[in-house]
């Protein structure tokens, strides 16, 4: 049990999926106009992240890595991410039509955020038990949440603010991701301080 | 300016006017992830410009085979397998970089400016003209997180290539960390986009807009293009349906060929 709030306190706080792993950056950048988008997506990506894992989590270390090809996994999960985020629109729709209207639009353009593709090797690389790498998917969906929160309401106080052309759209977004990111900084010694 | 449709202006067009990280803000995440030092991001840039190259090639040589529903999962197919084969040979021939690079080397797979091209130009044009439109994106692309690792790499940790600034002294300037660090990526591409943008309106006079747009990326939207937008306000009856722009890879795989059926039949009919 402390070894699985570890792994969430640190993808969520420390090691943020958007602001220090910069995983995702586009559709932090795109979606954080205004908390319904943000919102949308995040969920999409929590969802999308959750289950793309619990499947290609057993599909590496199963199949790929006893014969050898452990090589494919960039081919082979990206296919899966493709396939998972097809069907789960589909059953979705179907199943439970306002979470449909909630994320709906969001799955598509899920299949090539690098968040998803990014988390699922990351499991891969440093997770070594299917309930961790489970946990840490988790964590890291919601670390994506937390941040597209946070900087949408940062965005919105920016909107009223005379903004000197120069730095007008992008850039100021950009630098106001940064002064986002430094505040994340403070989060480091938290885990050395609540688990000892 | 060189004359349009030559090969050189496809060329010189990933350079400046159409640099692809900092005009069409694509492929963010690997340029504030690997440059921390000059020597990351040229490898980087060298690696998805090979990757872009042989992407563009590949697709615009089977962009008559390719049916047209499943053309995105092709795509990333063919792009996932060239990264693959990249990543051999920068394990075999560079693993220092390799290493350094981790998984940023399997993420070029997702990479917006590779789907991207492949999209917007080389579905559409021949072989050799979608190779040096790789090419030129590539080297832009390239120069950018050279100039954002070169800048990150100086300010942050006082070197440049592993060789140490003169004025890095004992007791002397000390160099400054935040630009090593996450803020500091964000920092330097935010002033680096502001830069670019100025250069471009003085260079091209015109506003720099997105002109191959981020709705051709299914992954990816940017501050200039949010079709998420126009679709979540359709979906809720809020704006008329004629007036949505929804991206192309964002429809139903179907409604396309079926859109040029009808409107084959359409012209028919008025025959």
């Amino acid at each position: 049990m402390k070894e699985m709030l570890i792994i969430l306190f640190s993808v969520v706080l420390i090691d943020n999926l958007v602001l220090s792993r910069f995983l995702g950056v586009c559709s932090f950048l795109g979606l954080t106009k205004d908390l319904k988008n943000a919102m949308g997506m995040s969920i999409a990506v929590i969802f999308v992240m959750i289950v793309a894992t619990g499947i290609t989590y057993p599909i590496y270390w199963s199949i790929l890595e006893p014969i050898n090809l452990g090589y494919l996994q960039t081919v082979v999960f990206i296919l899966v991410i493709a396939a998972v985020v097809q069907v789960l629109e589909a059953i979705i729709r179907k199943a439970f039509p306002p979470l449909y209207k909630a994320m709906g639009i969001y799955l598509p353009l899920i299949t090539t955020n690098c968040a998803i593709l990014g988390v699922m090797l990351i499991n891969i690389q440093e997770i070594y038990n299917f309930g961790s790498a489970m946990m840490s998917s988790f964590g890291a969906g919601v670390g994506y949440m937390l941040a597209m929160f946070l900087f949408t309401g940062v965005r919105s106080k920016m909107e009223k603010a005379d903004i000197p052309e120069f730095m007008q759209g992008l850039p100021i977004t950009l630098m106001a991701a940064s002064i986002v990111s430094v505040s994340f900084m403070g989060f480091k010694g938290v885990i050395e301080n609540l688990f000892g | 300016m060189t004359k349009k449709n030559s090969l050189f202006y496809e060329f010189m067009k990933g350079i400046l006017k159409e640099n692809p990280l900092l005009i069409l803000v694509l492929g963010t995440c690997p340029a504030l992830a690997v440059t921390t030092s000059a020597e990351n991001g040229l490898g980087m840039g060298v690696a998805a410009t090979a990757v872009l190259i042989m992407s563009n090639a590949v697709i615009s040589a089977l962009r008559k085979v390719i049916p047209d529903k499943v053309r995105i999962p092709a795509f990333i197919t063919i792009i996932a397998a060239l990264v693959t084969i990249l990543q051999f040979l920068m394990e075999a021939y560079v693993p220092a970089l390799n290493a350094s690079l981790g998984i940023f080397i399997p993420l070029i797979t997702v990479n917006c400016i590779i789907l991207g091209r492949a999209e917007a130009f080389a579905n559409s044009h021949g072989v050799v003209r979608s190779a040096i439109d790789g090419l030129g994106m590539g080297v832009g692309f390239t120069l950018a997180l050279f100039f954002i690792g070169s800048i990150r790499e100086i300010l942050g940790f006082g070197t440049f290539f592993g060789m140490k600034m003169p004025w890095i002294t004992e007791g002397g300037l000390q160099p400054m960390m935040i630009f090593g660090l996450p803020a500091g990526g964000f920092a330097v591409f935010g002033v680096m986009i502001a830069i670019t943008q100025k250069l471009n309106k003085r260079f091209y006079a015109r506003q720099p807009q997105a002109v191959m747009g981020c709705s051709e990326c299914p992954g990816c939207i940017n501050a200039h293009t949010a079709p998420a937008d126009h679709a979540s306000n359709a979906l809720e009856g809020q704006v008329t349906e004629e007036k949505v722009v929804v991206p192309n890879t964002m429809r139903e795989p179907g409604v396309l060929a079926n859109l040029k059926e009808v409107k084959q039949a359409e012209k028919e009919e008025t025959k």
